[in-house]
C-alpha cells in the first residue's frame, strides 16, 4: 500500500496490459534524451560560484540581449495575436475560395526550415531586397536592425496564435453569438463582449507559445540580427558566440537563465490550459 | 449462492464508492443493481468484472474466490454502456473476437458466431461495420460479442442508457427474453427502476455505496426496509404531518411518513365509500400521462399526487374532491413501517 | 450590406498578412535560386557537398523519427490508457523540448560529449566521437523532435477513451494483440500526422545542430548548415538553390500535413 503514494505508479486496477513496459520505456527515454541532458547543465555549474555567474548573466552585454529578445519577441507576439485571432477567425467563420488553402499556409513556418526562413527574410528585408530597398527609399533600415528580429519573430509565431485560437472558435456555438444579437448586441459588442473573453485563455496560451518561441528561436532571427552587441544581439546568440569561444560555464550559466524563462512559461501554459479545459468540460 | 460478495469496499480518493458491500446470487437469477447516479452501483459491477480491484473483501463466482484472478480469467461476458464496439471491425469479427484471442478454430468461431447472430436477429448484416447499425443494434451485437465465448456470468453496465425511449422498452423485454432463452446468470446496472422492475428477476438497492435492500421487485415496493426504498421505488412525496390526515394518528418514533400515488383514490364528494376515512381536498393540477390522468391536490395545505384512470368520472381543476388514503409508509430511525387507514374496516382493497 | 464589406475587408487583411509575412520569403527563395538560371541552380544542388548534406540529413531524420515514433507511442499509451499519480507533471517533463531554446538543446550535448563534459574521457576510452559527429547531430535533432508524435497522439487517444481496450482486454486479448487490432486503426491518422510534423522538424533543424555539428563540409554538415555556410560566404544564388530544395521539401510536407489533417478530421466524425 505504500507503493501507492510513490508516483508513475499506477493506480486503481485496470484490466490494458502494458503499463510496465510502457511507463518503463517512457520514463527511459525521457530520462536519457531529455533530463539528464538538461541536468547536465547543473552538473556544470556545479564547480562554478554564484559570484561568478551573476556576472556572466547580469553582465550589461547580457543584459542587452535579455531586453532586445524579450521586446522583440513581445512585439512580435502582440502582433500575431491580434493577426492570428483575425485569420482564425476568417478560416473558421467565413466561407471563400481559398479558404482550404490559406489554412494550410499557416502552417508554413513549422514546415520551412528555420534556416531558409532566415536567409529568405534577411535578403527580402535587406536594402537590395524586395521589400527592404522600398522602405530604404525612406531611411528606414529592417534587416541587421530589431524591426528584422521582430518581423522574424512574427514570421515563425503566428502559427502557434492561430492554431490556440481556431478549435476553441470552431467549438464556439454561433448560436451563442446569434443569442447575443437577438438580445440586441451589436455587432462589435457582439464581438468583443462575447466572443472574445471566451477566446482570451486560447489566445493568452498562443501568445505565451510564440512569445517562448520568438526567445529561444535561433535559425530565423540569426541572419537578419546581424550579432551587433547592445543593438541586434539576442540572447541565444550570446550563448553562441560564448560557446564559439570555447567559454563553457559563461555559455551554460545563460542557458540557465533561458532554461528556467522557459519553465515559467511552461508552466504558466500549463495553468492556462487546464483553464481551458475546464471552461471546455463545463459548457 | 452463484455469485457471492463479502464486504466489499472501495474508495476512489476520498470518495467512499463501496462500504461494506454483501449479497449473493443465485444461479440463473437475472439481477437489477439499482440505485441513482453515484451510489455505487456500477463499481459493484466493475469489481466483480475484475475492473476495479476492492480495497477489502471477497468475491467469489461459482465458490472460487476471485480476487486475485485477472479479468479475463473469471468467465464472464461483459456489455458496456456504451458498448464499446470495436469500430474498425465488422459485426462478425466484433462477436468473434473473444474466440479469436482464445485462439478457437475457424470452423467452431463461425458456427458459434452464426448463432448468436441469429439469436440476436442480425442475419445478413454481419458484414456491417457499427456506425452502419442503430443503436438497439448495437446493443445486440455487443450482447452477442459478450456472449460469444460462453461466460458463466454476464455483466450489464446499463445496457439501455444509450438508447432512445421508444425502443428501449422493446429492447428490455427482448433483453429479458433472451438472458432467460440462453440461462445464463446476469446482472445489470441501472438507474431506472421502472427498467429494473420490468426486467429483472430479483433488485438490489444501492445507495452510497451500500445496499440498501435486496429482493424481488414486488418484495422491496410492497415492505420498503429502509427510508430510501420506500422513496426511491415508486413515485412518492414525502410528508410531515401525516397525523393531519384522516385516519392516521402520529406514532411515536416516526417522525415522517412517504405516500404513494397509488395509495390515494379520489372521488366525487357525494360518492365517496369511506365518509369517515376520508377527507376534503381542492384539486389543484391536472396532467394527462398518456394512459392516466396525474391529480395535484391541495388537502389542507399538504399537497399530495393521485393517479386517476381515464374511464373513471372527470375532475375539473378548482374543484372539491373526497380524497381516501389507504396506507402509508411511516419512517422511524431505522425502520419503516405500513401504516393502513385504521378507519376503514374493510379489508382487501388493494390498488396499485 | 455591412456585414459583407467587413467580411471581404477580413477576409483580404488575412490574406494580405499571409501573403506578405509567409508566402513572399518563399518567393525570395525561389527567384534568388534561379536568377541565374537553371544550369547554376542545377549545379548548385548536385554539388558534391550539397548532396552529402543531403544525405546526413536524411539519415538524422530516419533515426530521429523511429526513436520519437517509439517513444509517442510508448508515452501516450503509458499516459492514455492508465490511471496514475504524476500524469499531468509527465506531460508537462515531455514538452519540455518545445520550449527551451535549440541553442540550449544543442549545448547540453556538449556538456555531456564534449571536451569538458563528464561523459567525455569514456568516449575517449572507447573512441567514440559525438560531438562535432554525425551521433551529435542525430542526438540533437532527437531532443528537438522528441515530442512531437506523443503531442500528436495523446489528446487523440484521449478523447477516444479506454472502452474498446478494455473490452478486448477483458475477453482476454493480450497488449500486442489490443494494440495492433482495436486502437491502432483509430490512431493511425493521427500517429501519420504526427510523424509528418516530426519529420518537417527534423529536416530543418538548425540552431541545435549547429551547435553540435563543427561544420565539417562533407562530414557533419546538414543542409541546413550547408545553406548557412554557402550563405555567409555571399554565394547567394547557391545559398539559395539549396534551400529551395528544403522549400520543396517543406512544401510537400505541408500539403501532405493537410492531406492527414483532413483524414482525421474525417475519422472523427
Amino acid at each position: 500500500m505504500s507503493g501507492l503514494k510513490a508516483p508513475f505508479r499506477r493506480r486503481g486496477n485496470n484490466v490494458i496490459p502494458g503499463f510496465g513496459l510502457s511507463m518503463g520505456v517512457t520514463l527511459t527515454m525521457l530520462s536519457l534524451i531529455v533530463l539528464i541532458p538538461l541536468a547536465s547543465v547543473l552538473l556544470v555549474l556545479r564547480d562554478y560560484s554564484f559570484a561568478e555567474f551573476w556576472r556572466v548573466v547580469a553582465d550589461k552585454q547580457t543584459l542587452a540581449t535579455y531586453r532586445i529578445s524579450l521586446s522583440c519577441a513581445g512585439i512580435a507576439a502582440c502582433v500575431n495575436v491580434v493577426f492570428g485571432v483575425l485569420l482564425a477567425w476568417v478560416i473558421t467563420r467565413y466561407k471563400f475560395p481559398g479558404r482550404r488553402i490559406l489554412d494550410g499556409l499557416i502552417e508554413l513556418p513549422f514546415a520551412l526550415p528555420t534556416a531558409v526562413a532566415g536567409i529568405a527574410l534577411t535578403t527580402l528585408y535587406s536594402d537590395k531586397g524586395w521589400i527592404g530597398s522600398l522602405f530604404d527609399k525612406i531611411g528606414v533600415k529592417i534587416s541587421y536592425t530589431t524591426k528584422g528580429i521582430t518581423i522574424a519573430m512574427i514570421f515563425i509565431g503566428i502559427p502557434f496564435v492561430v492554431r490556440s485560437i481556431q478549435p476553441v472558435l470552431e467549438k464556439l456555438d454561433p448560436q451563442y453569438e446569434e443569442a447575443a444579437a437577438v438580445l440586441g448586441a451589436g455587432r462589435a459588442e457582439t464581438f468583443f463582449r462575447v466572443v472574445l473573453p471566451e477566446l482570451l485563455p486560447a489566445a493568452l496560451t498562443g501568445f505565451a507559445l510564440a512569445f517562448a518561441r520568438s526567445v529561444g528561436e535561433y535559425g530565423s532571427v540569426v541572419f537578419i540580427a546581424g550579432n551587433i552587441p547592445y543593438k541586434t544581439q539576442i540572447t541565444p546568440l550570446i550563448i553562441m558566440n560564448k560557446l564559439e569561444q570555447f567559454n563553457y560555464p559563461a555559455a551554460t550559466s545563460i542557458a540557465l537563465v533561458m532554461i528556467v524563462f522557459s519553465f515559467l512559461v511552461l508552466f504558466g501554459i500549463n495553468l492556462l490550459q487546464s483553464k481551458i479545459n475546464k471552461i471546455a468540460r463545463g459548457s | 449462492m452463484y455469485v457471492e460478495l463479502k464486504n466489499l469496499n472501495k474508495r476512489f480518493g476520498g470518495f467512499q464508492a463501496s462500504d461494506n458491500i454483501s449479497f449473493g446470487i443465485e444461479k440463473g437469477k437475472l439481477i437489477g443493481l439499482l440505485g441513482p447516479s453515484g451510489s455505487g452501483k456500477t463499481t459493484i459491477l466493475r469489481m466483480i468484472a475484475g475492473l476495479e480491484t476492492p480495497d477489502s473483501g471477497d468475491i467469489f463466482i461459482a465458490g472460487d474466490r476471485v480476487n486475485d484472478l485477472p479479468a479475463a480469467k473469471r468467465g464472464i461476458g461483459f456489455v458496456f454502456q456504451n458498448y464499446a464496439l470495436f469500430r474498425y471491425m465488422t459485426v462478425f469479427d466484433n462477436i468473434a473476437f473473444g474466440l479469436t484471442v482464445q485462439k478457437r478454430d475457424k470452423e467452431y468461431i463461425r458456427g458459434r458466431v452464426s448463432e448468436l447472430i441469429k439469436l440476436i436477429g442480425l442475419e445478413k448484416m454481419e458484414k456491417r461495420h457499427p456506425h452502419q447499425l442503430s443503436g438497439g443494434q448495437r446493443q445486440r451485437v455487443a450482447f452477442a460479442r459478450a456472449l460469444a465465448p460462453n461466460p458463466h456470468l454476464l455483466l450489464l453496465d446499463e445496457p439501455f442508457a444509450a438508447i432512445d425511449a421508444k425502443v428501449r422498452k422493446e429492447l428490455r423485454s427482448w433483453l429479458r427474453e433472451t438472458i432467460n432463452k440462453v440461462g445464463i446468470t446476469s446482472i445489470f446496472v441501472t438507474h431506472d427502476q421502472e427498467e429494473a422492475v420490468e426486467v429483472a428477476d430479483e433488485i438490489i438497492i444501492t445507495n452510497s455505496g451500500r445496499v440498501e435492500q435486496v429482493g424481488t421487485p414486488i418484495e422491496i415496493y410492497k415492505n420498503p426496509k429502509t427510508h430510501f426504498a420506500a422513496k426511491f421505488i415508486g413515485e412518492s412525496i414525502t410528508l410531515a404531518d401525516y397525523d393531519k390526515l384522516h385516519g392516521f394518528e402520529k406514532v411515536k418514533g416516526f417522525d415522517r411518513a412517504v405516500l404513494r400515488p397509488e395509495f390515494v383514490h379520489i372521488t366525487k364528494v357525494q360518492k365517496e365509500l369511506y365518509p369517515h376515512a376520508s377527507q376534503r381536498g381542492i384539486v389543484e393540477n391536472i396532467f394527462f400521462k398518456g394512459n392516466t390522468l396525474e391529480l395535484r391536490v391541495d388537502l389542507g395545505g399538504q399537497k399530495i399526487t393521485a393517479y386517476q384512470s381515464l374511464d373513471d368520472a372527470s375532475f375539473s381543476v378548482g374543484e372539491e374532491v373526497s380524497v381516501l388514503i389507504y396506507r402509508l409508509y411511516l419512517l422511524g430511525e431505522n425502520e419503516v413501517r405500513l401504516e393502513e387507514n385504521h378507519s376503514i374496516k374493510s379489508e382487501g382493497s388493494f390498488f396499485i | 450590406m455591412r456585414s459583407k464589406t467587413l467580411q471581404i475587408f477580413l477576409i483580404l487583411l488575412g490574406v494580405l498578412f499571409v501573403a506578405l509575412m509567409l508566402l513572399l520569403p518563399l518567393a525570395t527563395v525561389l527567384a534568388y535560386a534561379l536568377r541565374q538560371g537553371w544550369r547554376i541552380f542545377a549545379a548548385a544542388i548536385t554539388d558534391n557537398y550539397a548532396v552529402k548534406a543531403l544525405n546526413l540529413t536524411l539519415l538524422a531524420a530516419g533515426i530521429t523519427l523511429v526513436v520519437n515514433t517509439t517513444f509517442g507511442i510508448f508515452a501516450a499509451w503509458a499516459i492514455t490508457k492508465f490511471r496514475f499519480r504524476g500524469k499531468q507533471a509527465l506531460t508537462t517533463l515531455i514538452d519540455i523540448p518545445f520550449s527551451i531554446s535549440p541553442i540550449i538543446a544543442g549545448l547540453v550535448f556538449i556538456l555531456i560529449f564534449g571536451r569538458i563534459g563528464w561523459a567525455y574521457p569514456l568516449l575517449e576510452a572507447w573512441k567514440v566521437k559525438i560531438v562535432f559527429a554525425v551521433p551529435g547531430i542525430v542526438l540533437a535533432t532527437i531532443f528537438v523532435t522528441f515530442p512531437f508524435v506523443s503531442r500528436a497522439l495523446i489528446p487523440l487517444m484521449q478523447s477516444q477513451g479506454s472502452d474498446e481496450e478494455e473490452a478486448a482486454a477483458l475477453m482476454g486479448a493480450k497488449g500486442l494483440e489490443i494494440f495492433r487490432k482495436i486502437t491502432f486503426p483509430h490512431i493511425k491518422w493521427g500517429l501519420l500526422y504526427g510523424v509528418i510534423l516530426c519529420t518537417a522538424r527534423a529536416l530543418g533543424e538548425f540552431g541545435a545542430v549547429s551547435v553540435v555539428s563543427g561544420h565539417l563540409r562533407g562530414k557533419t554538415n546538414t543542409l541546413p548548415l550547408h545553406v548557412e555556410i554557402l550563405f555567409s560566404e555571399f554565394r547567394l544564388t547557391a545559398a539559395f538553390a539549396v534551400a529551395s530544395v528544403l522549400v520543396v521539401i517543406a512544401v510537400i510536407i505541408l500539403i501532405l500535413r493537410n492531406i492527414v489533417e483532413y483524414r482525421l478530421k474525417k475519422e472523427e466524425e
